[in-house]
């Protein structure tokens, strides 16, 4: 093929070619660059939360032994403590205010979802608001409430007081998040239902529940893991202990105590117990989130046969 | 997923429509749920009772403890059973929680539970009688006293300690001498670094860096703070005009810490800092220490004898007369300090009012055998006496029935 | 004479429970209503106990407590600003780190990451978002707090020369940490929220850029980043709120000196940390209404950022922000 080298409209078309595959070129460089970069924040992200867990578990793990589950806490010097009343203080606590906030959440979800007027909007408004309050301050009202002395009040520490505190950081979360599943069931389900002649209770109980089981499963586990972890309400409302409390009306340990008190000490053997302690939260903490994804995904592949 | 009926015959002898529905695969997500659920509280139940048959390490007996010249030493543990609550100083805290332990060991049905939330969180919640007993360095003020809610009070001491002043300086050994001025212009500010010439002429063989202070106080309202600063205003005018005494004190400079614990874990784990921590708690860290100049112009180790001696020099404390800090004397400690329990002298439950007097008293004298073990001197035999004189008042709900039996 | 009349739902047809749970209609509804104002009536009494408890310090106080600096138990003094100004300081520094970090992970992971990573890593991101707040206190304790003290704090001190704002002792505690410790825990609740918004942008638009020949950095920046823009500020916003609240972390590593800090390095605390410190020995005249008071400003403060960010992040599904620990 002969060159046309005095074509001017070849020359031009090779001259844009070349200024596009420069743009071209320059523009990949920069994605490249671009791209590299959200992936380097990507790793500056996972790294220390990496790191964080993989040192929990190491200095926890050497903390865990068949002591550290079944004994009372020793004082400093003597070893061999573990946390055994902490662990049942926690469940106590978090089952109390679970059993309390599930159902009344629940109950507010369902109320919440049935209609959109301007009263459901305010109380889901107080819900929102409720759900932004630091825990903190939630455990300065159990305190005023529980805690204090006037009437109406037990005068001292006490689970009690720390479950109602619990339960206040819980029951915001199980109200909007079952409204939502809730909301999530079609219709056409409870029309049926009251087609058919049912109650509303009966629909409710019998056909939107059921139908709202894996987001409502998802909203309570992920409650109970929230709470669980929760250290600041407790602060002024549980009070510690160093043996068991037989009662929720008196004062008892949790699990996030003793790591917020022990973590702070001089002495190695009770740092020890915090990390054993820490290592304990966080894996009892995963595995209600893990599980309530697992369960509730499982609960809908079933249904959906 | 089909549903059928059938006809299941009713009372009345007539038949009602019973829908059935098709047997669904085994909801193996549902059982999940439940496990999640239940075997944490299946797990616990385990503990409870696995806990409960927890067998101790130590096996000492306290009533069994060696003899001493106290007649009630051989005494056996008679307290009634009970759960009571305790909350204060710091300064206690080593002491009270073995203490309390060893009891339990030797008799399980009395559990008392103390948290160390400094002098003053122990006092307000005395106050507020969100406890049974309150633990604190320094006794209720008359205004503190007004602020009781649970009747007239009652203050008991229960132990007696000394305060080293522990610094990490790396390189140098324990036994920095260190004077009550140079300490109050440390904690002034004034001397900044620690090759400072007021702490070099004190110390003239000894490397001193030249790194800055890191001066370490408490945070929160503690006992263990008025007795530094009662000494720190006795032998300074600047700090008695400055910060003065307290629980809790404008500190110029110096970072703050929650309780014994927090200062000693601060001075453990930063180099070139410096702090002041019941004497426990430096022997328990190995930390290093100062020798401070008493009184008398000798320096003195923190040790049980040196506190003794301090202490020795005021025989005749009353709850208003209590400071023993830079006694006279060749070998005190100037830095000492007792520590009280506070209880109300009108106890509303007779059956935990005897179990409260009957472990202080325990506490106060066969107890006090521990105390030695952990470093804190034990009571002298005349302020021995004035505890069980101070609980022999308290009485039951009627105001009348004497808790504590002397037979 | 037995009529068998089909009415499967008719009451009388359940045993137990789901007997005693179908009541009529008006109860039904009555039962409803008054759970709901049950709830409503919590949430007046909260917010009445905390005013009726600080009200004897604002009205001694008035509003110098917002204006003053000076923490004297002693003298009953009291003032609130060293807290605010602490909050909001270890707030923007936690922000000014996690906000380009988050970010550029919340891209990373819509556009940047193999297909098959994407669920792994986004589920990974948020079961992080979990872990409970006193552990991120212990580690930062315990171990963050040691390494700013022998590697990090001596080297940017270096490299500035110990010029404000990285002067001062460096003993690892301090402002710094406390911001880097928030940091951490906020960015898992704004990634994964950044994300949703970032993937929630019309399909069509995405395509077309592609179509008309750009990179991947450009469909990123001049397609996906502004019409997600609402959104990103929302998740921004309910990060900063939960940054805002945070106590116990904060708390453990922060150095509770209630004055000002003078640098990076020094100590301080924050409205949240003082109230956790002092709240169980408040005994002089005021101090724990003064305490109440600061907790109530806190809760405004924390309430009006979360409110004004759900505003803004409609777009986001429930479970997600659940997820996140944001409900």
């Amino acid at each position: 093929m002969t060159v046309m080298a005095a074509d001017p409209v070849v020359a031009r078309r090779t001259e844009i070619q070349q200024t596009a595959q420069r743009s071209a070129d320059r523009r990949q460089l920069l994605s490249r660059f671009g791209l590299l970069a959200c992936r380097i924040c990507l790793l500056i992200a996972l790294t220390p939360l990496v790191a964080l867990l993989v040192y929990v578990f190491i200095r926890g793990a050497s903390a865990w032994n068949w002591a550290f589950f079944s004994a009372l806490p020793h004082p400093a010097g003597i070893p061999g403590g573990g946390i055994s009343n902490a662990i049942i203080g926690s469940l106590i606590i978090d089952g109390i205010a679970a059993a309390v906030a599930i159902p009344f959440g629940i109950t507010a979800g369902l109320f919440l979802s049935q209609s959109d007027g301007r009263i459901p909007g305010l109380l889901r408004l107080a819900a929102d608001v409720m759900s932004g309050v630091p825990a903190i301050v939630v455990g300065i009202f159990a305190y005023v409430v529980l805690v204090l002395h006037h009437p109406g009040s037990l005068g001292h520490y006490s689970g009690v007081a720390a479950s109602f505190a619990i339960g206040i950081v819980m029951l915001p979360i199980i109200i909007r998040a079952s409204e939502t599943a809730i909301r999530g069931v079609p219709s056409v389900l409870s029309e049926a239902g009251l087609a058919l002649g049912a109650r509303k209770a009966t629909v409710a109980t019998r056909i939107v529940l059921p139908a709202a089981l894996p987001g409502l499963i998802t909203a309570v586990l992920l409650a109970i893991a929230r709470g669980a972890g929760e250290t600041a309400p407790l602060l002024f409302t549980a009070g510690g202990a160093q043996f068991l409390a037989n009662s929720p009306l008196k004062q008892m340990n949790a699990v996030p105590l003793v790591i917020y008190q022990d973590g702070i000490q001089a002495y190695p053997d009770i740092v020890r117990v915090a990390w054993g302690s820490a290592l304990a939260l966080v894996l009892a903490v995963l595995v209600l989130s893990v599980g309530s994804r697992l369960v509730s995904a499982r609960i809908r592949r079933v249904r959906d046969v | 997923m089909s549903v059928g009926w059938t006809l299941e015959p009713t009372q009345d002898g007539g038949r009602s429509p019973v829908r059935t529905f098709p047997v669904r695969p085994k909801c193996s997500a549902r059982r999940a749920a439940r496990a999640l659920l239940v075997s944490p509280l299946a797990f616990g139940i385990l503990l409870a009772a696995c806990s409960s048959s927890s067998s101790p390490t130590t096996t000492t007996k306290p009533s069994t403890a060696a003899a001493s010249a106290d007649p009630y030493a051989t005494v056996d543990l008679h307290a009634p059973a009970g759960t009571l609550s305790g909350a204060g100083s710091t300064f206690d805290q080593p002491f009270f929680t073995k203490a309390f332990f060893l009891y339990n060991q030797a008799d399980s049905g009395v559990s008392v539970n103390y948290a160390s939330v400094g002098s003053g969180g122990g006092i307000a919640q005395f106050q507020a009688t969100t406890v049974n007993f309150g633990a604190t360095d320094v006794p209720m003020s008359p205004l503190d006293i007004s602020k009781a809610t649970g009747g007239q009070v009652l203050q008991v001491p229960i132990a007696l300690g000394g305060e080293a002043i522990s610094y990490n300086l790396p390189g140098v050994a324990k036994g920095l001498k260190l004077t009550g001025p140079v300490i109050a212009d440390i904690y002034l500010g004034t001397v900044k670094t620690w090759n400072d010439p007021e702490i070099k002429n004190l110390n003239p063989g000894v490397n001193l860096p030249s790194n800055p202070i890191e001066v370490d106080h408490r945070a929160d309202g503690s006992g263990t703070t008025y007795i530094f600063t009662d000494y720190l205003a006795k032998i300074s005018p600047a700090w008695a005009a400055g910060p003065g005494t307290g629980k809790s004190v404008a500190w110029p400079v110096g970072v703050g810490e929650q309780g014994n614990e927090g200062v000693a874990g601060y001075v453990k784990d930063t180099p070139y800092s410096i702090g002041y921590v019941e004497l426990a708690y430096a022997l328990q860290n190995n930390f290093t220490y100062a020798q401070v100049k008493n009184a008398a112009g000798q320096y003195v180790y923190p040790s049980l004898a040196s506190v003794a001696a301090d202490a020795a020099q005021k025989p005749n404390i009353t709850a208003v007369d209590f400071s023993i800090t830079n006694e006279p004397g060749a070998t005190s400690y100037p830095i000492s300090g007792y520590s009280w329990v506070l209880v109300y002298q009108l106890q509303k439950d007779q059956g935990l009012g005897t179990t409260l007097v009957d472990v202080l008293d325990w506490l106060s004298h066969a107890g006090q055998q521990q105390a030695a073990t952990l470093d804190y001197v034990p009571l002298p035999a005349n302020i021995q006496q004035l505890a069980r004189a101070t609980l022999l008042q308290v009485t039951g709900p009627d105001g009348k029935t004497q808790l504590l039996k002397t037979s | 004479m037995s009529v068998t009349t089909i009415d499967p739902l008719r009451p009388g047809t359940s045993r137990g429970l789901r007997r005693f749970l179908e009541v009529p209609d008006g109860a039904y509804r009555g039962v409803l209503a008054a759970v709901a104002a049950l709830f409503a009536i919590l949430l007046l009494a909260f917010i009445a106990s905390l005013v009726i408890q600080s009200r004897s310090a604002f009205a001694h106080f008035g509003f110098s407590f917002l204006t003053t600096h000076k923490w004297d138990p002693v003298h009953a003094h009291f003032g609130a600003l060293a807290f605010i100004v602490g909050t909001l300081e270890t707030t923007v520094i936690a922000m000014v780190i996690a906000i380009p970090i988050g970010l550029g992970c919340a891209l990373a992971l819509a556009f940047a990451v193999p297909r098959r990573l994407q669920v792994p890593l986004g589920t990974a991101v948020e079961l992080l978002a979990a872990v409970p707040s006193v552990v991120y206190g212990l580690w930062g304790l315990l171990v963050l707090a040691p390494w700013m003290r022998q590697y990090i704090e001596p080297w940017l001190g270096h490299i500035t020369g110990n010029h404000f704002p990285f002067s001062g002792a460096q003993i690892g505690t301090g402002l710094l940490l406390a911001g880097i410790v928030l940091s951490i825990m906020v960015l898992p609740t704004l990634v994964a929220i950044s994300r949703d918004v970032l993937m929630a942008v019309s399909e069509t638009e995405i395509e077309g850029a592609f179509a008309l020949g750009a990179t991947r950095w450009q469909v990123m920046r001049k397609v996906v980043i502004p019409s997600a823009r609402s959104g990103i500020l929302g998740a921004t916003t309910l990060a900063t709120g939960r940054a805002l609240g945070e106590t116990i972390a904060v708390t453990m590593v922060i150095g509770n000196t209630p004055a000002f800090a003078h640098s990076l390095y020094s100590t301080s605390a924050t409205m949240a940390s003082v109230i956790a410190n002092e709240f169980t020995e408040a005994t002089e005249p005021y101090h724990l209404a003064s305490l109440v008071a600061v907790g109530l400003l806190l809760m405004a403060l924390s309430v009006l950022v979360n409110l004004a960010a759900r505003l803004a992040v409609r777009s986001v599904s429930r479970q997600r922000a659940i997820g996140v620990g944001l409900l």
